[in-house]
């Protein structure tokens, strides 16, 4: 790899989408990014506590469970992802 | 519009408890998380937990962990934080403050999903510390002392793993060879990429073992094994020696016991006997006691029940795991077991708790075991157990939680002089009202009457170094009279007090003589029973007293002051005279500095408004060194210290300032710095205290002189953790005071009012405000004042729960098939007694309610009488129905007067999708003077009725994202008038004139119009912002305050040109209305306020908490905290505490490494608050940054005290 090569464009956006989980490309899914976004917004709930307890209150689940469906909720957030085309 | 926000009472919700020593020695301490807080508590000899030390972060604490080098006496605490850093606290004992060892930066901030903080483990021997995220991102730092044995920590070492969701990590104890973490991971890569769905199903959680190389300085997967797939949580197992080293994993519905190169040791928890077959069993929290010989874990699960988990082993092989019931508690988010004995229980939701262990749990009791596990078709066979009584251990101390505030509304039902708060707090069986008042609660230790009315009453001790008081002395009008302090106190006549007269003044004099002071003379009695007596000269009587144990100063009748001294034989001798222009108003003489001889200051309080200043000091005695002129005559005069910097547990080690506080005849109290060299008054501040004049009181607190302040009610002027308080206590009106200190009663306070003899003790200091619950049977949603008849109307509901009916005979039936012999039927016959039985063995409180199938909903509706505490009225919704929204409404018929509106859902479920059989407005009529309700009708309707509001003498209904207009009919109420154009649902409506608020709950709020004569409801104005509301207030014609989900509170208003075209336009902006564009308004509001609370709020009002206070926003939240938004009323103000607020971000950031800045801003920016959090901060500086920034201001660091004095003073 020539020095030039590393300051590319598109090296740099693969040097991204490899650091930070979530960095879209030009072929993203709806489904992809769906997907992403989901993921976030669970890592989030599960991080500010005082949400994660106004979820809790609004299901009459303890915490520690609505803590545990929401990382559970993280493996297929938005179910099974579509068939890919052929091509 | 700017404002000042200010934190009232601080979160008292607890995310996350450690347990350790922190400030060495042998005191065991708990460090607690509550959101944005990090507090230090410390159990006191009596098993009470006091807080030693709160600070504001300003950030989210997300974990905390507590290690100790090797060989060390103390433990550091770790912190994961939303700051993208790690961050190593010690707790300073002799500062009383945390001191940040170190803070690493590793990621962005923000509670994100790869940056760590979610997760924190420690190497059981202090060597390493692993910090994670929810995906991907681990770090490990190595922890190591230098030569001059300072902790350091190094660069951080990675142990990523794309792809892949981390559960739970801990430190595995692996003695001294190199440290091990394991953490619970999925790896989601395939199941991502799968359409069929076998990779998901087929998803495998793994327990991964992370060892550090200490030699290499890297970090390698060491082993990765699978687990079952409902692993949520590790728990370190000890090794190296104490035990056989490994994990134990909570799964759901079993504990797993697993270590490398070890088979699975596999054991079931034990099942509640009611709880439905599809519910798992998860372990929410656990605590692990260890000790030389033994070692145990205490698992709470998700239904409040504790297990005792042991491990049978020999050497490093586990040959048993067993689960043994071990009692129930209110279900936690962390426990902590004391080395002393005892359990600290935070519960997620309600008061916490602090346990003694009776037990260990050795005794019989339902057990699981491993080597008993059963497999069979349908999986493992599961062990069934009862709850019951708490058997091995028993409450000592409760600390109160307002987590979570459901609603709150401020209003003064009780004709006190200030209002209170209602507040509906807590979960399920642990709901409550509670009935918050500023001020410090006491406790009333006796209350005995007196033969008269007294005027005043002191307490004396005999000799100087006495611990505790010998006599109260209680002065009448024309008698004085003596008790002696003992085991009881009674009354005793051979004190040398002479009690035919009254008393001015009674007091120790000397090492060990007393003193009294009566209209005619002075009594001196020494302590071999001698008695001196002084006489007035002619027919002059003593009017006022100024003493304290060596100088005496009398003021008679006509002005004149005479000066006595105490010398060396320990005779009372006259000093000096002094004739003053006219009658002396108060007098007062600071105690004697330790060490000297004489205090130098003498304040002297005229009728002609002034209070001088005079010399003691015997070369220039009674000369005046300072005037003050005050706006009313004084009252009453007291000398106080006060050390207005931290430093030690209490106070200060900081040079002291002296205020003279004098009490005005109009309620007024003034504080005037004195100048401890020269007696020059400066820097005066006054606060209004009551209706009548102060009388001014020194008493004991926490061992500092501190300032009782008796006016229309009784205040307290004291330091805590640095800052000088001013709160009111909640008591009754006290004519006169003195400190008490007796064998029973270290701290108290003996007072007289009325004919009584009062002698009380002051509780919680610190706390802002002092509740009265009153217990509720469900989740209380929102509630309604009734102000003319002082009544509440409550709607409480819950799902997933049983009816009142069937839960009474689920346990009937329990008791029986338990056969709990003799005292079975007993507690049968306590149920029906009703759920305020504390003997109850099963009381709902504790155990919480049996679970039902998640579409079952219980609901009910209370009027409640906040004065006797009692309900007057209880509906329980039948046939699954739940009450979601309530208003009260007057039709504009007039023929029922006011209504009830109650807006119910029957079936309502929130999974897969939400769904609800029917919804429903009640109208209820009051009856029976308010108290009790009756049904008028029910309206079926097809969505949740989340929002109610009275509108024009008809009813507004927000039903799922339909705002309708209704009048009440005979049978039904029929509709008038509807606009289906809201976004999503509809979560609340005010209305003002003919403008309707609609809030919308994904959408911020919508600007609405009815009109009459086209008979439309229409939409003028909408925000642009997506704001998920929780709570809103209409605030004038054109603003509204909301809060969303978020943890932000925002105010929009309508411009005000727009909203002059709206209501001049003859169309009322109508036909503009039909040009919005992309679905929105034609016109939008301007968002004017914007802060980051950091909390979700879940109710917001306008209010004024102190008579003559300005009115400011109250808002309240989940985690159980009480904040209020002040408008600023001057630019000048503004200016001021905006650069104090910059230069504090500046000199003093946020502890746990988050940028203040950017925390206020987290999702919006930060738009015209200023953080009072902050700025309260100032006073916790060291010395010279306070005068640094103060210079920068161009003031002293004595003017910006006194200036948040002010603006707190405005507020509570």
């Amino acid at each position: 790899m020539q020095a030039s090569d590393r300051f590319n464009i598109n090296s740099q956006l693969e040097h991204l989408q490899a650091k930070y989980v979530g960095t879209g490309h030009a072929d993203l899914n709806r489904f992809e990014w769906a997907v992403n976004i989901q993921r976030d917004s669970y890592a989030s709930y599960i991080g500010h506590y005082p949400m994660l307890a106004y979820f809790a209150l609004a299901e009459n689940e303890s915490i520690g469970r609505e803590r545990y469906n929401f990382m559970q909720k993280m493996l297929l957030p938005c179910g099974l992802p579509p068939e890919r085309e052929d091509d | 519009m700017y404002l000042y926000s200010l934190t009232l009472q601080r979160a008292t919700g607890i995310v996350s408890a450690i347990n350790g020593n922190f400030s060495g020695g042998k005191a065991q301490e708990i460090v607690v998380a509550r959101g944005k807080v990090l507090d230090l508590l410390r159990p006191d000899e009596n098993g009470k937990l006091q807080t030693v030390l709160s600070v504001e972060i300003f950030g989210a604490v997300r974990s905390l962990a507590q290690f100790r080098l090797t060989g060390a006496q103390k433990d550091y605490i770790a912190v994961g934080s939303d700051s993208g850093r790690i961050v190593i606290l010690e707790y300073n004992k002799e500062r009383n403050v945390f001191d940040k060892i170190h803070q690493e930066t590793f990621g962005k901030s923000g509670c994100r999903r790869i940056v760590p903080g979610q997760y924190l483990a420690v190497d059981p021997k202090g060597r390493a510390v692993m910090i994670g995220a929810c995906e991907k991102q681990k770090l490990v730092y190595v922890l190591n002392r230098d030569t001059v044995a300072r902790l350091t920590i190094s660069s951080p070492l990675e142990a990523h793993k794309s792809h892949t969701i981390c559960y739970s990590v801990c430190g595995v104890d692996c003695g001294f060879d190199n440290p091990i973490f394991a953490a619970i991971e999925l790896d989601y890569s395939e199941a991502d990429q799968d359409s069929t769905g076998q990779a998901a199903s087929e998803a495998q959680k793994n327990l991964t073992f992370y060892e550090l190389d200490l030699g290499l300085n890297h970090v390698s997967r060491k082993w990765s094994e699978q687990v079952d797939n409902g692993a949520n949580m590790l728990v370190t197992v000890p090794g190296g020696g104490d035990g056989p080293s490994g994990v134990l994993v909570c799964a759901e519905n079993f504990v797993i016991y697993k270590n490398q190169g070890h088979p699975d040791v596999r054991a079931v928890i034990p099942r509640r006997a009611d709880l439905p077959a599809e519910r798992g069993v998860l372990i929410v929290s656990a605590a692990t006691h260890k000790q030389k010989s033994m070692f145990f874990f205490l698992l709470q699960t998700e239904y409040g029940d504790i297990f005792k988990v042991t491990l049978d082993h020999e050497n490093d092989k586990v040959k048993e795991l067993k689960i043994k019931y071990f009692d129930t508690i209110p279900v936690t988010s962390s426990m902590c077991v004391l080395k002393s004995g005892f359990l600290f229980a935070a519960s997620e939701f309600g008061n916490h708790a602090l346990y003694q262990f009776q037990a260990i749990g050795e005794e019989e009791d339902v057990e699981a075991s491993s080597a008993t596990l059963m497999e069979t078709e349908e999986g493992f066979q599961p062990v069934f157990f009862q709850p019951r009584g708490l058997k091995n251990l028993v409450r000592i101390d409760q600390v109160e939680s307002l987590m979570p505030i459901m609603d709150m509304k401020v209003a003064n039902l009780f004709d006190e002089e200030t209002p209170q708060i209602f507040s509906l707090c807590g979960r399920g069986p642990r709901s409550s009202l509670r009935i918050l008042r500023p001020g410090l609660a006491i406790s009333e230790m006796a209350v005995s009457q007196l033969p008269g009315v007294p005027s005043a009453v002191w307490t004396v001790k005999k000799n100087v170094s006495d611990e505790f008081d010998a006599y109260i002395v209680v002065s009448f009008n024309n008698a004085t009279l003596v008790l002696s302090i003992g085991e009881t106190v009674e009354e005793v006549s051979d004190s040398g007090f002479l009690d035919t007269t009254p008393s001015l003044a009674v007091s120790l004099i000397g090492d060990d003589s007393l003193m009294q002071i009566h209209p005619n003379g002075i009594r001196h009695i020494r302590e071999d029973g001698r008695i001196n007596e002084w006489r007035t000269p002619g027919k002059r009587t003593i009017v006022k007293v100024g003493s304290n144990r060596l100088q005496v100063v009398i003021a008679l009748s006509g002005g004149e002051l005479i000066y006595f001294e105490v010398d060396m034989t320990g005779q009372l001798m006259e000093v000096e005279k002094n004739e003053m222009s006219g009658d002396v108003a108060c007098l007062d003489i600071a105690p004697v500095p330790e060490g000297r001889q004489r205090s130098r200051f003498l304040a002297v309080g005229s009728y002609d408004n002034t209070i001088r200043v005079l010399s003691l000091d015997p070369d220039d005695c009674m000369q005046i060194l300072s005037v003050q002129s005050v706006s009313a005559p004084p009252e009453s005069l007291l000398f106080l210290e006060v050390q207005a910097s931290i430093g030690g547990e209490d106070g200060a080690d900081h040079p002291a300032s002296l205020f003279l506080n004098a009490g005005l005849q109009t309620g007024v109290l003034s504080r005037t710095v004195v100048d401890m060299v020269t007696g020059q008054l400066s820097d005066s501040r006054s606060r209004f205290l009551g209706l009548r004049a102060p009388k001014l009181f020194s008493i004991n607190v926490r061992g500092r002189r501190a300032m009782l302040c008796l006016s229309s009610r009784p205040w307290l002027g004291y330091i805590h953790q640095g800052h000088f308080l001013l709160t009111p206590l909640s008591y009754e009106t006290l004519e006169y005071a003195a400190s008490f200190s007796s064998d029973q009663c270290a701290e108290g306070v003996v007072a007289v009012a009325g004919d009584a003899l009062r002698i009380f003790t002051i509780e919680r200091l610190g706390e802002t405000f002092n509740e009265t619950a009153i217990p509720l049977r469900y989740t209380p949603r929102k509630f309604v004042l009734q102000p003319k008849r002082k009544l509440l109307v409550i709607i409480e509901s819950d799902q997933g729960a049983y009816t009142a009916e069937e839960r009474e005979a689920a346990k009937k039936e329990c008791f029986e098939v338990a056969g709990m012999g003799e005292n079975g039927s007993a507690n049968a016959e306590q149920m029906e007694n009703g759920d305020d039985d504390k003997d109850d063995p099963l009381s709902d409180e504790q155990y919480g309610y049996p679970k039902a199938e998640s579409d079952k909903w219980v609901s009910c509706i209370r009027v409640l009488d906040p004065r006797s505490a009692s309900t007057t009225c209880l509906l329980e919704l039948q046939d699954n129905e739940a009450a979601f929204s309530v208003c009260t409404v007057n039709f504009h018929d007039k023929e029922h007067g006011t209504l009830l509106a109650v807006g119910t859902a029957k079936g309502l479920q929130f999974w897969p999708k939400r769904s609800l059989v029917a919804g429903f407005i009640h109208i209820y009529k009051f009856v029976d003077d308010g108290k009790s309700l009756e049904l008028l009708h029910k309206t079926q309707v097809e969505g949740v009725p989340l929002a109610l509001c009275q509108f024009q003498g008809r009813l507004l209904a927000g039903i799922g994202s339909v705002l309708r207009l209704y009048d009440l009919g005979k049978k039904r109420l029929l509709r008038k008038c509807e606009n289906k154009l809201f976004p999503n649902t509809i979560v609340s409506i005010h209305t003002y004139r003919d403008r309707i608020y609609v809030g919308d709950i994904q959408e911020s709020f919508h600007f609405c119009k009815y009109r009459r004569d086209e008979n439309q409801l229409y939409i003028f104005a909408d925000d642009s912002v997506p704001r998920w509301l929780t709570s809103s207030y209409h605030v004038d014609f054109d603003t509204v305050a909301g809060a969303d989900k978020f943890g932000n509170i925002y105010f929009v208003r309508l411009p005000q040109d727009v909203s002059d075209e709206i209501e001049e336009d003859p169309t009322g902006g109508k036909i503009k209305w039909e040009q919005g564009k992309l679905n929105g308004a034609p016109n939008k509001v301007e968002e004017i306020v914007q802060f980051h609370i950091g909390d979700v709020v879940n109710s917001l009002q306008k209010a004024s908490l102190i008579p003559g206070g300005g009115e400011c926003i109250i808002y309240g939240t989940v985690m159980g905290s009480v904040g209020a938004l002040l408008p600023f009323t001057s630019r000048d103000d503004v200016d001021f505490f905006s650069h104090l607020e910059m230069h504090l971000r500046q000199d003093h950031p946020p502890l746990c490494g988050r940028d203040h800045m950017a925390y206020r801003s987290a999702y919006f920016p930060v738009k015209d608050v200023i953080d009072g959090d902050l700025c309260e901060q100032f006073p916790t500086l060291p010395l010279d940054a306070q005068r640094k920034i103060a210079d920068e201001l161009d003031r002293t660091p004595g003017e910006i005290l006194k200036k948040l004095e002010e603006v707190r003073n405005k507020i509570i």
